[in-house]
């Protein structure tokens, strides 16, 4: 039996369980993860503070050591899939105790893509950063965004590709958002493996965001100037 | 000629360049590892014994954003000694950056997204693109290192739960198979079974590689 078998989270002061909940969010212990959520509530924290410091604290610290090559990819799913365990909890009453909004997301994998492993990842960090997020999910036409930018009313679309066939399909997009009319409603994040600044650029996106932690940023970024935007014109 | 094992064409890549000297009536071939196989037997096949090959490892793959740098460094390393490189890459997830760096240092490449398609020819390939995308490609190369590519990395030996987020939207394993081998092709299976995909054999020999190499030879 190691140390860690033998911890009971219970017993752990806020700071400790804090600090516990980062290790085995990194480690990719979902069901911890789910005990202590429901624990720190139990004491009376406030659902997004648990949001903010333990788990999107520590899914920040696995982002960070994923970009330097200390993590790979199988452990960050399952980090991610420890913090979705908790999230699930988080969720409804993060609606209840009206926490911060950042601003609303319509994200999808554009048309004959199927992959979703960063989009997803994306999409919950974007939760986790105060964000409103409608996911679309994988395989989305020019007519699947239109019908949600239209019925959803975002501050941002997100599109991901994983293939370099698939992700000329963004600017197909954003070209049709330009003929509408539609174009500068919306700040448009683009992200995917094969993709670049340049491609970005190229295609007419408003950023570029090589991972989940950087579209956080990106997002809140543009935002924030969006805003800013909106107060000098009023 | 010997040729290394999948093993090392995976890890260490392959140097057929000849010695140090000028090879100024030469070709010199930079290419992928994973088809380190194909563009020998197409060149010993064709009698094209002025092409040199330099492989870089196979398992950059998996790592798409290093392809460009290791490819440019490869260039710079032979261009005194050849008048003629010709990169055996198609784009391989490089986002094009891969053919603006051929494109800055004068060098060609193979035309095509990735290995899937132009061993099927790239038209063909992107005919049914709409058609397919549900589709996990292998390649005689890939079946054979399908534990070092595919299994491993996704961490799949440690982690089977990762299975559904990976593969649940794949619904078939096609096998492209450039040789005909009844033992690859029952790997080939296996792999699907793991991957819990529907399987399908397509025979595609070397398709467009071959055609591209004639063209430089």
């Amino acid at each position: 039996m190691s140390d860690e078998e033998d911890i009971i989270l219970s017993e752990l002061n806020d700071e400790d369980l804090v600090a516990q909940m980062m290790d085995d969010l990194y480690d990719g212990m979902k069901e911890e993860i789910e005990e202590s959520v429901q624990i720190l509530l139990e004491r009376g924290w406030e659902p997004y503070n648990i949001l903010t410091e333990p788990l999107v604290g520590g899914m920040t610290i696995v982002g960070k050591d994923f970009r330097d090559g200390i993590l790979f990819v199988p452990e960050v799913l399952l980090a991610a899939n420890a913090m979705k365990g908790g999230m699930a909890i988080l969720k409804p009453l993060l609606v209840e105790t009206g926490a911060p909004r950042m601003g609303k997301m319509v994200i999808g994998t554009v048309k004959g893509d199927i992959h979703d492993i960063g989009k997803n990842l994306v999409s919950m960090m974007m939760e986790g950063a105060g964000f409103e997020v409608v996911d679309l999910g994988i395989n989305n036409d020019v007519e699947a965004y239109l019908a949600a930018l239209g019925t959803e009313e975002p501050d941002i679309l997100g599109m991901s590709a994983l293939l370099t066939t698939t992700m000329p399909y963004m600017k197909v997009v954003i070209d049709t958002l330009a003929e509408k009319g539609l174009r500068d409603d919306y700040i448009v994040l683009v992200g995917g493996a094969p993709l670049n600044e340049e491609f970005g650029k190229a295609i007419g996106a408003d950023a570029y965001c090589r991972d989940a932690a950087v579209a956080v940023e990106t997002a809140k970024s543009f935002v924030a100037r969006k805003h800013n935007q909106g107060v000098a014109k009023a | 000629m010997d040729l290394p094992s999948d093993e090392s064409l995976t890890r260490k890549g392959l140097d057929l360049s000849g010695p140090d000297a000028p090879r100024k009536d030469r070709i010199l071939l930079i290419a992928c590892g994973a088809i380190a196989r194909e563009v020998l037997a197409i060149t010993l096949a064709n009698g094209w014994d002025h092409m040199d090959l330099t492989c870089l490892p196979a398992i950059l793959h998996n790592t798409p954003d290093r392809i460009t740098d290791a490819v440019r460094t490869a260039v710079e390393k032979h261009r005194a000694q050849y008048d003629r490189i010709f990169v055996l890459y198609a784009d391989c997830g490089t986002g094009g950056l891969l053919q603006s760096a051929c494109k800055d240092m004068g060098v060609e490449m193979l035309q095509g997204p990735h290995c899937y398609s132009f061993f099927e020819e790239n038209e063909r390939f992107a005919s049914h693109s709409e058609s397919e995308f549900s589709s996990f490609y292998l390649t005689d190369f890939l079946v054979r290192q399908f534990d070092a590519f595919v299994w491993e990395p996704l961490g799949l030996d440690r982690h089977p739960q990762l299975m559904e987020m990976y593969f649940g939207h794949y619904t078939t394993l096609i096998y492209q198979a450039q040789t005909d081998d009844p033992a690859l092709t029952a790997k080939a299976q296996e792999a699907a079974k793991r991957l819990g995909l529907a399987f399908e054999r397509r025979f595609t020999g070397y398709g467009d590689l071959e055609r591209e190499l004639a063209a430089q030879a």
